[in-house]
């Protein structure tokens, strides 16, 4: 493909009404995964900032504090918000994206 | 004591705090380990003549030829980012203080997902071997791949000196080899993987290390379980009444032994003030997003797709081994702690503090077992030192050399010289820097590398990708003021002003910058692009439109060569 056929195409995809609704979604699912993922991470500090008693408090009769399940579910939820947005990526966002191309193709 | 905790509160990795700040003891030789070891790099270096084979253009030389699968990937960036310091030092923290080695472990964690939705995918449609390729896309070349080069050997260097230093204390205490040879010898070995495999090799490499160093752990953790009957409660339990005997035997009366004991269950002394809490979390999570060898891996696979799961991987892999490093912590209070014969008459563990997850190896496995997870904390450093030695490499080579000095009309074979020119004098630089910093106090060095490159590379990569408004001379000045703040601000920190250069009372009272200088990057981009009305700023500004769309569909991205 030469760049004059290149550009050609960029602005083809780029005026595809499906292209800009595809982009938006991604964008958007991307955004609020981050916010997600940040909140969850400056509320887990400040919840250590300002209640550490909270965090130390046993679970039930046990010696386990619900600290541990917090912490360890941040961990778990990083790989699922992840998991999360590579499944959706694999799932929709790839072959609709494909099929974009496909139609604005050379 | 309380000097290893308040600097453990100051510093991302605390096995080189307490590496760094005492000399390390001498070991007897340790020949199981030493064996292992000669048998990891008797494999990485014939991987390394095989690569070499392979490694004729500078595609191969800086993305090995980009046809690593997203699988592969992963795997490498765990091995890239899994340092000695995360397993030693977090499984240190926690046998000292339980729940606090938590914590480092989320924030090394949480910026991993936000690589992933922001820039992942994006970085590899427009990248082709560094991270300036992007950031530098639609603007006047040279001012950005300055800024981009430049803050990349900043980065860089800081954390390689963090990781020589580091790296010569811990084989001197764990092969009881000399610290200068320690060091000539992770320099040399990182050169030759580096020199004759570039990409390649260094990507097999951080590969190998990552499954030796998840199979030790997860071996160590499965022992721990099986012997608490696969319960965390009882291990908890244990721990807590280990902890509580120990606090009686110092001759605390009942209650306050049971309130130490306890204390191992929630947030201890990690956190003195939220600012610096939020300053340091911020460091850590959008400082990995802006790592440059980090980056750089995105260019080794083919296409989004596999640039998208080889973060999924590597999520999975990371925070699985710190799930893995709290149970071995937990695990060494049980079983370590408890062993008078790996304790000083103070009850403190011989060898230095972070000898915990070292002691609990040889308490389950003996002499070979503690040879091996020696040999795989000696494999990791070098895994991370050639990874960064690559990324500094190409900055030179293809940032600084090809496109600014040669304007982009290099030959490959040139190129490919110059980043070989250029490995030959980092390796230098690096051992004589690990050298001379010996007896320093380095560990800041790792949070300051944290901080530019959360400061600097993130908000110019993430405003060029996604702000039209952003213009070249935003990007270069504005990415400037951002690493500039990171840098004054952390040499006013206690831990450079009052713990490095003993100069009293820190004028800048927080542990970490990135609080104040993420948002200057910010701040400073957006402000100096919107006050830009040169004829080049028009260019940048026009040229958005057509940038984000190959961003977003990978159109006239740089195909894998040898696939």
């Amino acid at each position: 493909m030469t760049r004059q056929e290149e550009d050609a195409r960029i602005a083809a995809v780029a005026a595809d009404p499906r292209y800009v609704a595809l982009v938006a979604r991604r964008a958007r699912l991307g955004w609020w995964l981050s916010a997600a993922i940040f909140c969850a991470f400056v509320g887990y500090l400040l919840l250590i900032a300002f209640d550490k008693a909270l965090l130390g408090a046993p679970i039930g009769a046990g010696v386990t504090s619900i600290g541990i399940p917090i912490g360890l579910g941040l961990i778990l939820l990083a790989i699922a918000l992840t998991g999360l947005y590579v499944a959706y990526a694999n799932r929709h966002h790839d072959a609709q994206m494909a099929q974009i191309l496909k139609d604005n193709g050379a | 004591m309380r000097a290893w905790l308040v600097a453990l509160a100051l510093i991302p990795s605390p096995a080189f705090a307490a590496a760094l700040e005492g000399e390390a003891e001498r070991q007897p030789i340790n020949w199981v380990a030493i064996a292992m070891f000669v048998a990891f790099v008797g494999l990485t270096l014939w991987i390394t003549k095989a690569a070499s084979a392979r490694t004729r253009t500078a595609s191969d030389f800086y993305t090995a030829g980009g046809g690593i699968t997203g699988f592969q990937n992963g795997l490498a960036m765990a091995g890239d980012y899994m340092s000695a310091a995360s397993f030693l030092g977090i499984s240190a923290q926690i046998f000292n203080d339980g729940y606090d080695g938590l914590i480092y472990s989320t924030g090394f964690l949480v910026g991993w997902p936000i690589l992933l939705f922001l820039m992942a995918e994006r970085l590899r449609n427009l990248g082709r071997f560094t991270f300036a390729d992007v950031a530098s896309y639609r603007f006047a070349q040279p001012p950005v791949r300055s800024f981009a080069a430049v803050s990349t050997l900043l980065v860089v260097s800081f954390y390689l000196i963090a990781q020589m230093v580091g790296a010569g204390q811990l084989i001197k205490l764990l092969f009881g080899l000399p610290y200068a040879l320690a060091v000539v010898i992770v320099g040399a070995l990182m050169m030759l993987y580096v020199l004759f495999g570039g990409m390649r090799a260094t990507t097999w490499v951080q590969i190998i290390k990552a499954v030796l160093l998840l199979g030790g752990a997860s071996f160590m953790a499965l022992m721990v379980l099986a012997q608490m009957g696969f319960s965390l409660e009882t291990l908890f339990a244990r721990a807590v009444e280990v902890k509580t005997q120990a606090a009686l035997a110092h001759g605390a009366n009942a209650g306050e032994a049971a309130e130490r004991g306890r204390s191992i269950m929630a947030p201890g002394n990690f956190i003195k003030d939220p600012v610096s809490a939020i300053s340091f979390g911020l460091a850590l999570m959008l400082g990995t997003a802006g790592l440059p060898h980090i980056l750089m891996r995105f260019f080794t696979v083919p296409d989004a797709k596999e640039a998208r799961k080889s973060v999924l991987w590597a999520t999975g892999w990371i925070g699985y081994f710190y799930i893995l490093t709290f149970i071995i912590g937990f695990g060494a209070i049980v079983l370590v702690g408890t062993d008078a014969g790996y304790l000083d008459a103070q009850g403190a563990l011989r060898e230095g503090g972070n000898m915990a997850a070292i002691h609990l190896a040889h308490a389950i496995g003996g002499n070979a077992f503690l040879g091996f997870i020696s040999a795989v904390a000696f494999a990791t450093i070098l895994a991370v030192v050639a990874g960064l030695t690559l990324s500094a490499a190409s900055a030179v080579s293809h940032d600084l050399y090809a496109t600014i000095f040669k304007h982009g009309q290099a030959s490959s074979v040139d190129e490919l010289r110059v980043s070989r020119l250029t490995t030959l004098a980092l390796g230098a630089l690096a051992v004589l820097l690990g050298l001379v910093f010996e007896k320093q106090n380095v560990a800041f060095m790792v949070s300051l590398a944290f901080a530019l490159a959360a400061s600097g590379n993130f908000p110019v990569l993430i405003l060029s990708l996604l702000w039209s408004g952003c213009t070249t001379r935003g990007a270069a000045w504005g990415g400037t003021i951002g690493l500039l703040t990171a840098f004054v601000l952390t040499l006013l920190s206690p831990a450079v002003w009052t713990t490095t250069f003993g100069l009293g009372v820190a004028p800048f009272p927080y542990s970490s910058a990135a609080i104040f200088s993420v948002p200057a990057g910010f701040i400073a981009i957006w402000l100096i692009s919107r006050l830009d009305a040169s004829p080049r700023a028009a260019v940048d500004k026009a040229g958005y439109p057509a940038q984000r769309v190959r961003a977003e569909t990978g159109i006239g991205a740089f195909a894998a060569s040898d696939h």
